[in-house]
């Protein structure tokens, strides 16, 4: 891969960690803060998702008027419409992991600098991540893992055209 | 930087603005992304995309995720107050791990490549995920206190 698009993607990480500590989104006690509605609810969170999306669809917006990237890669196709059981399992389950500790993905990456025991997290995350992948086929059904990319195929094809991979969520 | 640090820990209004202001960078990243290399910023997707085969763009993805802990060194550079409250035992920190690394898989995607990314393109995928691991986040946190 070229150096434009490595230095794109080294700036955009960069930015997006200053963003979660600024917010104070990469402190889980104002994560459970935020999620604790029927507490002591600290709102200031909500701030977040309230600036972000915006800012986000509209460098979407922008992307959209062009072929491809900037760097000429494709775009990604549009987001798929298909709600699986998947898709609900994998929400809850996150979820719940999520209420637990107060760390989502890039927050916990993000706090392997700043406290030691946020590598037992991480170190767990990708235990389960291991475990959907190599048991991928047995907890999903197959509508599932056309959505998600989980099939060997799917995964061939997409480093083959180097789009966006599963993270696509979207 | 006093103030800054007072500004971060005092509730409502000013955490609203900080929240909001980081929020502003998360989207310029988000977009950036996008708009320059034509992905989408799921960051468990890039994560677990990183664990297995090498693929085109793991340069890339490693780049982008090492910005995260080097943004918070950023942050702290210029002023900002970066200790972390975690109260959860080593095993609880354990069993949300697991949960976490397997249902944003399952799920395809966590609060970034959904909650974010997925929300600022109408993804219907992603508005269902994004209500459903709210709710369960927030379900999880009620039932820890009644516990």
């Amino acid at each position: 891969m070229s150096a434009p698009r490595q230095g794109i993607a080294f700036a955009a990480g960069l930015l997006f960690g200053l963003g979660l500590a600024v917010s104070g989104m990469v402190n889980p006690a104002k994560v459970l803060g935020f999620l604790d509605i029927f507490g002591h609810w600290d709102p200031s969170l909500a701030g977040v998702m309230a600036t972000a999306i915006p800012v986000t669809a509209l460098f979407y917006r922008l992307a959209g008027r062009r072929p491809a990237s900037l760097t000429g890669s494709p775009l990604p196709p549009p987001p798929s419409r298909r709600i699986d059981r998947n898709l609900l399992a994998g929400a809850l389950l996150f979820g719940v992991g999520w209420g637990a500790v107060g760390f989502c993905p890039g927050p916990a990456i993000e706090a392997l600098v700043l406290d030691g025991r946020a590598w037992i997290f991480v170190g767990a995350m990708v235990v389960g991540m291991l475990a959907f992948k190599w048991g991928g086929g047995f907890y999903q059904t197959k509508a599932g893992m056309a959505a998600t990319g989980a099939s060997p195929a799917s995964r061939a094809a997409r480093s083959a055209a180097a789009v966006s991979p599963p993270s696509s969520a979207a | 930087m006093e103030a800054l640090r007072d500004l971060t820990a005092s509730p409502v209004l000013p955490g609203l603005g900080w929240g909001a202001l980081g929020g502003v960078l998360i989207g310029l990243a988000a977009g950036l992304l996008f708009l320059g290399n034509g992905r989408i910023a799921g960051i468990s997707g890039l994560f677990a995309g990183l664990l297995g085969k090498r693929s085109a763009a793991w340069r890339e993805d490693l780049l982008f995720l090492a910005g995260l802990p080097l943004g918070a060194l950023l942050f702290r550079l210029l002023g900002g107050e970066t200790h972390l409250v975690l109260t959860s035992s080593p095993w609880l920190l354990l069993g949300g791990g697991l949960l976490v690394g397997f249902g944003t898989r399952l799920g395809g995607g966590c609060t970034s490549g959904h909650a974010v990314c997925g929300l600022a393109r109408l993804s219907p995928r992603s508005i269902v995920a994004t209500a459903l691991f709210m709710a369960a986040a927030m379900a999880t946190v009620a039932a820890g206190k009644l516990l």
